[in-house]
């Protein structure tokens, strides 16, 4: 079993520390969790843009890589940086590790 | 997908009896449900929140019952808003699989199918609706029976029935070419069944979308082999042994079919409301703010429709528009100020066909095309004079967001 840190981007207070399986979406672990920052209005399909966070580059191997239609979205997000993601399409693919996501106020 | 049997915390199921006393009754457990529960915990709202729902789940995320559930790429606890520690964080107690069968709102009463007695403050209907039903004949057996192979699709019990039928079903026939209906013929496809689309209108998605759109959309279903029938009426189902075997149309043809899917629109869920004296045409009306005629009762999502101070009634059937109102309802019930009005935006997936829509728009409008049609990626530009009132995207997620987020600065200074 993974775990995955969820950091508040403003203040750097850790919200919550959750398990996330092989095949999980960090997302989908933050909603179930509770993680307010983190709305998903689209559920996942990738129409909303609204489960933003920073993930740290050096985990970035634990997660599925980011496509092209990730990058368009993301480009038109307020305050998108280089390590910025959709929470919805970080799909875990190791087994074990620990991730840190830093999520944005929700806007 | 409710989690263990007797998990301890906020979820309590069915069965147990007694009176319960709380600051809010939401009433419905879905998408509005849930925003409502947290938009009023956002809100600063202290006194307990009461959500009860008549499925056996908790709240959960219909889209992908269309799409990736279909095909299987997601298991049921994926399709949870919230789960069960997220309601346990925000302090909201979650009831389901208990109907709520009336409510007194003069009294501050309701009572639920499993006999619990549920005192209130306030009451917040979010009770979504159920699919319009085909009348045709042939849809119940001699003896009775409903003929089997009729499918609807509005739950998750609904899919799953759907799920099985589709893995051994050939010939699929789906009445209706709305959002739903095209996104389960793109499904139905994929897993290999022949897929026929019947639509009574002239053309796909009609209440939704510019005639241009229909356009590309009925090449684009065409293109990857579903029949589409337009303007085509249905007379009749056909079954042998009580299974359907097909449906005859209106013209006179006929199609065979081992699975139909009906997708032909929602009817908002009013009883509970109309028998409790609220004003209902249509829907549960309420205005911007989420507000019935009944001071102490507030409603959203599906089961509404708004009476605007600058408008004709409206009624919008997304997830957006069900989070919008139900944090418009939190606010009404804390008595704060409405919050920030959002642009109604939608999307929908066919294939690998992403639409995307957000803004107004008007039926006067000017409509520009960007892209490439037959690139199956291209904008859709609505104008009046020189204003943007609403963009419509496929596979242009970019410009869709890009739309948003301008349709919304510029809302922000009207307001
Ligand atoms: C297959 C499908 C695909 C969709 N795809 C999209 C999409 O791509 N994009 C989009 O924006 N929208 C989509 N939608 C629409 C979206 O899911 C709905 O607009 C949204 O779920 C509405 O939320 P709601 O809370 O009003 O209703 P619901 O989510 O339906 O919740 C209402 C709940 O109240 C319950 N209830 C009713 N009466 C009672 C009672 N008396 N007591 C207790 N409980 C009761 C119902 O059983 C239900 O669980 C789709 C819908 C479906 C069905
Ligand atoms: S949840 Fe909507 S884009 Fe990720």
């Amino acid at each position: 079993m993974a775990e995955i840190n969820f950091w508040d981007a403003e203040t750097d207070d850790l919200i919550l520390t959750a398990d996330i399986r092989r095949n999980d979406s960090v997302m989908e672990v933050a909603v179930r969790a509770g993680v307010e920052g983190i709305i998903a209005e689209c559920g996942g399909s990738m129409s909303c843009g609204t489960c933003h966070v920073y993930a740290a580059p050096e985990e970035s191997a634990l997660f599925e890589e980011k496509d092209s239609s990730e990058d368009e979205m993301l480009a038109e997000i307020e305050n998108c940086a280089a390590n910025s993601r959709l929470s919805c399409q970080m799909i875990l693919v190791q087994a074990e590790g620990t991730a840190n996501v830093r999520v944005p106020a929700a806007p | 997908m409710t989690g263990a049997e007797g998990a301890a915390g906020a979820v309590t199921r069915a069965g147990a009896e007694g009176a319960l006393s709380t600051g809010t009754l939401i009433v419905g457990a879905g998408q509005a449900g849930s925003q409502l529960a947290l938009s009023l915990r956002q809100g600063g709202y202290e006194s307990p929140v009461l959500l009860v729902g008549d499925e056996p789940h908790l709240p959960y995320q219909r889209p992908p019952l269309s799409k990736a559930y279909l095909a299987g790429d997601v298991e049921p606890d994926r399709l949870l808003l919230r789960g069960e520690s997220a309601y346990q964080r925000i302090d909201v107690q979650v009831l389901t699989g208990d109907p709520v069968v009336t409510v007194d709102p003069d009294a501050g009463v309701a009572r639920t199918a499993a006999g619990r007695t549920i005192v209130f403050d306030h009451l917040a209907l979010t009770l979504g609706g159920r699919p319009r039903e085909l009348s045709v004949p042939g849809m119940v057996t001699d003896t009775g029976f409903r003929v089997q192979g009729i499918h609807y699709l509005r739950s998750l019990d609904d899919a799953r029935g759907l799920r099985e039928r589709l893995a051994d079903a050939r010939r699929v026939v789906v009445i209706g070419g709305g959002f739903i209906g095209l996104e389960f013929a793109a499904g139905a496809r994929k897993a290999g069944a022949e897929v026929t689309v019947v639509e009574a209108a002239g053309r796909l998605m009609g209440r939704a979308v510019p005639e241009e759109v229909s356009e590309f959309y009925l090449g684009a279903h065409e293109r990857r082999g579903t029949r589409v029938l337009l303007g085509t009426g249905l007379s009749g189902i056909r079954s042998s042994d009580g299974k359907v075997t097909g449906v005859e149309l209106a013209d006179g043809g006929m199609l065979d079919a081992d699975l139909v899917l009906v997708g032909v629109g929602l009817v908002p869920e009013t009883d509970l409301a109309m028998e409790a004296g609220l004003a209902c045409e249509g829907g549960i009306i309420v205005d911007e703010r989420s507000a019935t005629s009944h001071p102490r009762v507030v409603a959203a999502g599906d089961c509404t429709v708004v009476h605007r101070t600058d408008g004709p009634p409206v009624r919008h059937e997304s997830v957006n528009n069900a989070v919008e109102q139900a944090k418009a309802a939190a606010a009404t019930i804390l008595g704060e100020p409405a919050p920030e009005r959002v642009e109604p935006w939608f999307w929908s997936d066919q294939y690998d066909l992403k639409l995307q829509m957000v803004g107004r728009p008007g039926p006067g409008d000017e409509l520009q095309i960007e892209g490439d049609l037959a690139e199956e990626s291209f904008v859709l530009v609505h104008r009046v004079g020189d204003r943007v009132t609403a963009v419509l995207t496929v596979n242009s997620p970019r410009r869709f967001m890009a739309a948003r987020r301008d349709l919304q600065s510029f809302a922000a200074t009207l307001a």
